[in-house]
C-alpha cells in the first residue's frame, strides 16, 4: 500500500512533467544508468558467491547426513551402505558411474537411472536395499526413502525425505507409528517369473487393512497416505523386478 | 484506505521529527505491516500453520529487511530514480538468495517446510516497500532502525498468527502438547481458512483498539461525559 501510494504520487508528479516537454537535461545520461544497474549487480553477485561457497560444504553434509539417517532407518540393522546406480541395463557402483562419466565414454546417462543404496550390517552382510520413491501428495510432491529386505521379500521401513504437507494432518504420514506400522513388513513378493508384483501395494480405508500388501490409511490424511501407497506401488512395479536381476552382484561385492 | 491515510500520516510524522526511537517502535505497534498497514499478506497466511515456520519465516524476512534497507540508504545517491526499482529488487533478490542458502545450511527440515515461500521474500512488498518509502530518503542509520523495528513488528505478527493456529489447530506450542491426549484439535486452523479467521480476528482487535483510541483522541469532551456518568 505504501508502495502504490507513494509511486501514485509520483507518477502523476511525472504526468504533471511530461504535459510540458521535459527538459532532456534533467533526464541522467545512459552511462549513469547503466554504471548504477551493473554496480549493483556486480556487488550482488560476489555477495552471492561468497555465500554460496561458504555454505556449500554445510549444505552438501547436511543431505548427506539426512541421506544416511534415512537408509539406517528404513533398513533395520544397517550400519554401512554403499550407493548404486540401476537402470534398464545395468547396475554399477555410483563411484564407477562418475569415473565413466568424467572420461565422456558413457552411454548410462541417456537412460533414466536410479540411485539406490545398499545396506550392510557389521559383519558386511546385505540386510536390505534402500530406493527413493515420489509421488504428488496434498500439497506438493512427496519425496520418501523405504527399505527392501530381498530375503523377507518385504518393504521393512519408509522415512520422508521432502514433503510440504500440512503440519497435523497429512504431516501425519512421517509421524504417526500406527501407519508407519504399516511398513514394518510390508509384503512386496514378486511373481513366479520374477517380472512383476503378485500383489501390488495398495492402500485402504482407515480399519479396512486385510492383508500384509495393503497400508492402512490415516483418517484425515487420505490424500497423503494414498500418495505413499501410490509411489510405493510405482516404484516397487518399476525397481523390484530390475533389482532381482542385479542382486547377485551386490551380494558378491 | 485506512492503510494510506495512516501511510501517509507517517510520512507527515517523518518529515517533521525523524526520532529515532520513534522510527524503531513505529514498526512495531503503530504502523505495524501486518496489523495496520495489511503489507506482506501472502506469507502471513502461508506459513504460519506453526510456531517454527512463523519465527523463521519472520527472521529471514527481518534479515532482507535490514541487509537491503541498508544497502539501498547507502547507495541512495548512487542511484537515479529512473531505474531505483530495479536495483531494489537486484539487491533485495541477492539477500533472499543469501537466506536461501543458509537456511539449507542450518537445516533442510526447515527448509523443506517454508517450501518456496523464502524465494518469495523477493516479491514481499514490505520489503520493497520500506526501500522505496524509507531507505531511498533517509540515512543509513535512521534506515537500518526502521528495518529492525518493522521486522520484527513483522516476526511479532506472524508469531501471533502462528501461536493461535498451532495451539487451535493442533494443541501444541513451538511441538509441545498443551493439553494431553484428549485435546481434539480443530483442524481447520491449520488449514488456509484458518489463516483467515486468525487474521480477521486480530485485524478486529487492532482497529477496535485503533478507533477507541481515536475516539477518545476526537471528542474529550465525550469522554468527559463517560466519566461523569
Amino acid at each position: 500500500m505504501t508502495v502504490s501510494a507513494n509511486n501514485n504520487s509520483e507518477s502523476s508528479g511525472q504526468q504533471k512533467k511530461s504535459e510540458t516537454p521535459p527538459p532532456v537535461q534533467n533526464l541522467p545520461s545512459n552511462t549513469v544508468m547503466i554504471r548504477a544497474l551493473g554496480g549493483i549487480a556486480t556487488i550482488a553477485g560476489v555477495i552471492i558467491v561468497f555465500v554460496f561457497q561458504f555454505t556449500q560444504p554445510y549444505i552438501a553434509e547436511n543431505k548427506r547426513r539426512a541421506i544416511e539417517k534415512a537408509i539406517y532407518q528404513v533398513v533395520p540393522g544397517a550400519v554401512n551402505r554403499t550407493s548404486y546406480l540401476l537402470n534398464e541395463q545395468a547396475l554399477m557402483l555410483e563411484t564407477e558411474f562418475n569415473e565413466s562419466e568424467s572420461s565422456g565414454s558413457s552411454t548410462v546417462s541417456q537412460v533414466s537411472t536410479e540411485t539406490i543404496y545398499a545396506a550392510f550390517d557389521a559383519s558386511g552382510k546385505l540386510v536390505g536395499i534402500a530406493m527413493e520413491a515420489a509421488a504428488q501428495g496434498y500439497q506438493d510432491v512427496i519425496r520418501i526413502l523405504y527399505g527392501y529386505s530381498p530375503e523377507c521379500e518385504c518393504i521393512t521401513g519408509i522415512s520422508i525425505l521432502k514433503s510440504t504437507e500440512t503440519p497435523g494432518l497429512g504431516d501425519k504420514i512421517g509421524t504417526d507409528l500406527k501407519f508407519l506400522a504399516n511398513f514394518i513388513a510390508l509384503d512386496a513378493k514378486l511373481n513366479q517369473e520374477k517380472t512383476a508384483l503378485l500383489n501390488p501395494i495398495e492402500t485402504v480405508k482407515h480399519g479396512r487393512k486385510t492383508a500384509d500388501w495393503q497400508i492402512d490409511s490415516i483418517s484425515g490424511a487420505t490424500v497423503s497416505s494414498n500418495a505413499i501407497g501410490k509411489m510405493l506401488r510405482e516404484s516397487t512395479k518399476k525397481m523390484l523386478p530390475l533389482l532381482i536381476k542385479h542382486l547377485h552382484k551386490i551380494i558378491k561385492s | 484506505m485506512t492503510t494510506n491515510t495512516s501511510a501517509a500520516h507517517s510520512e507527515v510524522k517523518l518529515k517533521s521529527q525523524p526520532d529515532s526511537m520513534d522510527t524503531f517502535l513505529r514498526g512495531i505497534w503503530q504502523d505495524n505491516p501486518v496489523f495496520v498497514m495489511l503489507l506482506g499478506m501472502c506469507p502471513v497466511l502461508a506459513v504460519t500453520n506453526s510456531v517454527v515456520n512463523a519465527l523463521a519465516m519472520g527472521i529471514a524476512s527481518l534479515f532482507v529487511l535490514f541487509c537491503s534497507n541498508t544497502l539501498v540508504a547507502l547507495l541512495r545517491n548512487f542511484i537515479p530514480k529512473q531505474v531505483r526499482i530495479a536495483s531494489y529488487i537486484v539487491i533485495i533478490a541477492t539477500f533472499v538468495t543469501v537466506v536461501d542458502y543458509v537456511i539449507q545450511a542450518i537445516s533442510l527440515d526447515l527448509y523443506n517446510a517454508l517450501g518456496a515461500f523464502i524465494q518469495l521474500i523477493v516479491v514481499n512488498c514490505i520489503i520493497l516497500g520500506r526501500a522505496e518509502a524509507f531507505a531511498s530518503k533517509n540515512k543509513v542509520g535512521a534506515a537500518m532502525l526502521d528495518a529492525l523495528g518493522m521486522g520484527i513488528g513483522f516476526t511479532l505478527a506472524l508469531l501471533c498468527l502462528g501461536g493461535v493456529r498451532e495451539i487451535l489447530g493442533n494443541g501444541t506450542f513451538l511441538g509441545i502438547s498443551l493439553f494431553g491426549e484428549n485435546f481434539q484439535a480443530w483442524s481447520v486452523m491449520i488449514l488456509p481458512p484458518g489463516g483467515f479467521f486468525v487474521l480477521g480476528a486480530w485485524l478486529l482487535l487492532f482497529n477496535w483498539l485503533k478507533e477507541r483510541k481515536d475516539m477518545k483522541a476526537l471528542s474529550p469532551d465525550l469522554q468527559l461525559a463517560e466519566t461523569k456518568n
